[in-house]
């Protein structure tokens, strides 16, 4: 089964990606401490983002003719495989690269496409996406926001919450009902861009355990929005949603959440001068997963490269990935606490910390443990 | 494939492989072979995993093409691997083997076997050497292991496909027991470890017939891992049928055991793939882009 992942190498026109984009991130990331370079995709820098995007090194899946790079897959691999291996701020860009962008390429109409994706490609429009709400979490299809038709557009009513990136976001793709209601499930849901600088609008931060305040609520108060706020069809969002997901779910940053962490320990080991053979067998074991989780990524990229919608397959990637990615911080905080005596650099005790304590997130955000398994079990034929 | 296990004659089966071409698939085509790959014969070895085939056909088929790179003539019937002195696969049914010696690799023939389960893995007495070729030092034990690799990820597979099928066919409770998540969740994991073992072992295949330490690492350490995750969910659905002789699971189970602790485990892997990684100064992405 899923024979379809198979060993895919990078083309080389887009593995010569990585050595000009080193240089750009290089100078970004000189000076950031360890601690905040394990923020991976979290670290927010909107000048960095708009640099970004000045270098062609966002929209490079989008066509050039809205200010993308044209490019495929694989170029988008190479590009966030670097700005995370580096823990370079991506989080101002990040979810409009990765999701908002490809959405509106596909489903949104040629006014939509002209106005949103040159300026994401600059990475001058920032989205969130707005999914969970208080009573809707793993059940999306519980979603109580809803967006009557008022004139020719809609009245917005109802609260999002854990939206990522939501404070600094220009705009929200949000999932609300526009018809039907609780009992229909995921029919007469829509997908609606809300300028969440509008009236009606308010976002009030949430501080998480390690005291960072990435994600947010939204409150919708008898916010008008215009007819082009849905993006594709009315009572079709379930569908829309769905159909991105293999892009949210199979990528490096399912993989390298802990990449700082484990690269920053190898160093350690190294320069403690450590040649155990428990120390090499978890320098060996931790790197052989990867090796094997970043073949996987790519197994699924060539499939996105195909156009085709891997769901299923992004799915195992992203379970066994935020697996890999939980066990680091652990398997590594063990390591070091059975070395009392050797002195460990403050930065990345810091680091260990930190990821240690976010770690949990890494199989909540973009669907849930249990959520993943039951759509791969599905694939199996099992539901 | 029980006959054989139970010491029954492997001559006739043996025969068909001979007969079928397969042996020399791996042979450059100025020998008189098929000139594959060894990525590109990698589904035929998976394939042996998965149905278990009591006989070293993919150690004969590496074996074969070793022997022929060395401008010397390979030996009639079933050659193993056998690159350390643990227990080696198919040693029951071996009549040659090839062995580690110092620097070299040395073609012997197998005198006699000590078993460790039913008559096929155990325990070489190595007879007499018939030929010895040198090699690149330590290389018998990487493409060993890779071949294992392929030999899991096969089985592996197979093992999905038959606990599936299963779960989907036993009732309790009043529905199949395909229908529980705890059942389902479980099955999960074993379907993401079939695909994790079947792309390690494709990493293993990227170099031929002479893969890097660390390429073999990443595909036997896999490998092995998703052996152990996946005989355990399996037996686990299964129940105690899956555990009965006459029910054909354990063929793959008890293969996949074997083949996990053949030409080195998860551990040792590791340790070998730690030591390169701490050898070259690179980091993550430089080190396995």
């Amino acid at each position: 089964m899923f024979e379809t992942l198979t060993l895919s190498p990078i083309p080389p026109e887009d593995e010569a990606l990585r050595l000009p984009l080193r240089a750009l991130i290089a100078e970004q990331t000189a000076n950031m401490p360890l601690d905040r370079r394990a923020r991976s995709w979290q670290g927010f820098d909107a000048a960095f983002s708009r640099k970004l995007g000045q270098a062609g090194y966002l929209g490079l899946t989008i066509p050039k003719e809205y200010g993308g790079q044209g490019r495929g897959p694989f170029a988008r691999f190479v590009v966030v495989e670097e700005l995370l291996a580096a823990g370079a701020p991506v989080a101002a860009h990040w979810i409009a690269d990765r999701q908002s962008a490809p959405l509106i390429l596909h489903f949104g109409t040629e006014a939509q496409r002209q106005f949103y994706l040159p300026r994401i490609c600059r990475g001058e429009a920032l989205f969130c996406i707005g999914m969970s709400e208080p009573g809707s979490g793993s059940d999306l299809a519980s979603v109580r926001s809803r967006a009557e038709p008022k004139g020719d557009g809609w009245l917005l009513n109802g609260q999002k919450i854990w939206t990522t990136n939501a404070v600094h976001s220009d705009y929200m793709i949000a999932l609300v009902r526009t018809s039907g209601g609780l009992a229909d499930r995921n029919v007469g849901l829509s997908q609606l861009i809300v300028d969440l600088k509008a009236p009606g609008v308010t976002v009030r931060p949430i501080t998480d355990l390690a005291g960072d305040a990435h994600f947010a609520e939204v409150f919708f108060d008898d916010m008008h929005l215009p007819p082009d706020a849905l993006v594709g069809r009315e009572g079709e969002g379930w569908r829309q949603v769905t159909a991105e997901l293999a892009f949210e779910r199979s990528g490096p940053e399912r993989v390298y959440s802990s990449l700082i962490l484990l690269d920053a320990w190898a160093n350690h080991i190294a320069a403690a001068g450590r040649s155990d053979s428990a120390s090499l067998r978890l320098l060996g074991s931790l790197t052989a997963r990867l090796a094997v989780l970043r073949e996987m990524s790519l197994a699924v990229t060539a499939r996105l490269a195909l156009g085709e919608s891997p769901v299923i397959e992004a799915s195992l990637v992203k379970d066994l990935g935020t697996g890999f990615e939980q066990d680091v911080p652990l398997l590594i905080g063990d390591d070091l606490a059975a070395h009392p005596d050797e002195p460990v650099e403050p930065e990345l005790l810091r680091t260990l910390y930190y990821v240690t304590q976010i770690a949990p997130s890494f199989s909540l955000r973009g669907g849930t443990r249990e959520i993943l398994r039951g759509i791969i079990a599905r694939g199996l034929g099992l539901r | 494939m029980r006959a054989i296990e139970a010491g029954g004659d492997p001559g006739p089966a043996w025969h068909l492989f001979e007969q079928s071409g397969f042996l020399d698939a791996l042979v450059p085509e100025h020998a008189g072979g098929a000139g594959l790959e060894l990525a590109d014969a990698a589904p035929l070895l998976a394939l042996l995993g998965g149905h278990a085939v009591p006989l070293p056909v993919g150690d004969t088929m590496i074996a074969r093409a070793l022997i022929v790179l060395a401008d010397r003539v390979p030996p009639p019937g079933p050659i193993v691997l056998a690159a350390g002195a643990g227990p080696t696969p198919f040693a029951g049914v071996a009549q040659h083997a090839l062995v580690v010696a110092g620097c070299s690799i040395a073609q012997v023939s197998v005198d006699a076997v000590v078993p460790v389960d039913a008559h096929l893995t155990g325990r070489l007495v190595a007879g007499a050497t018939v030929a010895t070729f040198s090699a690149g030092r330590d290389s018998l034990r990487p493409i060993s292991a890779v071949l294992r690799a392929l030999l899991i990820a096969g089985a592996v597979a197979r093992v999905l496909d038959m606990t599936v099928d299963y779960a989907n066919q036993r009732s309790q409770f009043g529905k199949p027991i395909g229908k529980l998540q705890a059942v389902q969740q479980q099955l999960a994991v074993l379907a993401e470890q079939s695909v994790a073992a079947r792309i390690a072992a494709q990493i293993g295949c990227r170099n031929g017939l002479a893969p890097s330490s660390i390429d073999a690492a990443i595909a036997k350490h896999g490998a092995s891992v998703a052996a152990v995750e996946a005989t355990a969910i399996a037996h686990a659905v299964h129940g105690a049928i899956g555990i009965s002789e006459e029910f054909d699971l354990q063929l793959l189970t008890r293969a996949l055991h074997c083949w996990r602790l053949a030409d080195g485990a998860e551990s040792y892997w590791a340790a070998i793939l730690g030591f390169g990684r701490a050898a070259s100064e690179c980091g993550s992405i430089d080190l396995l882009r």
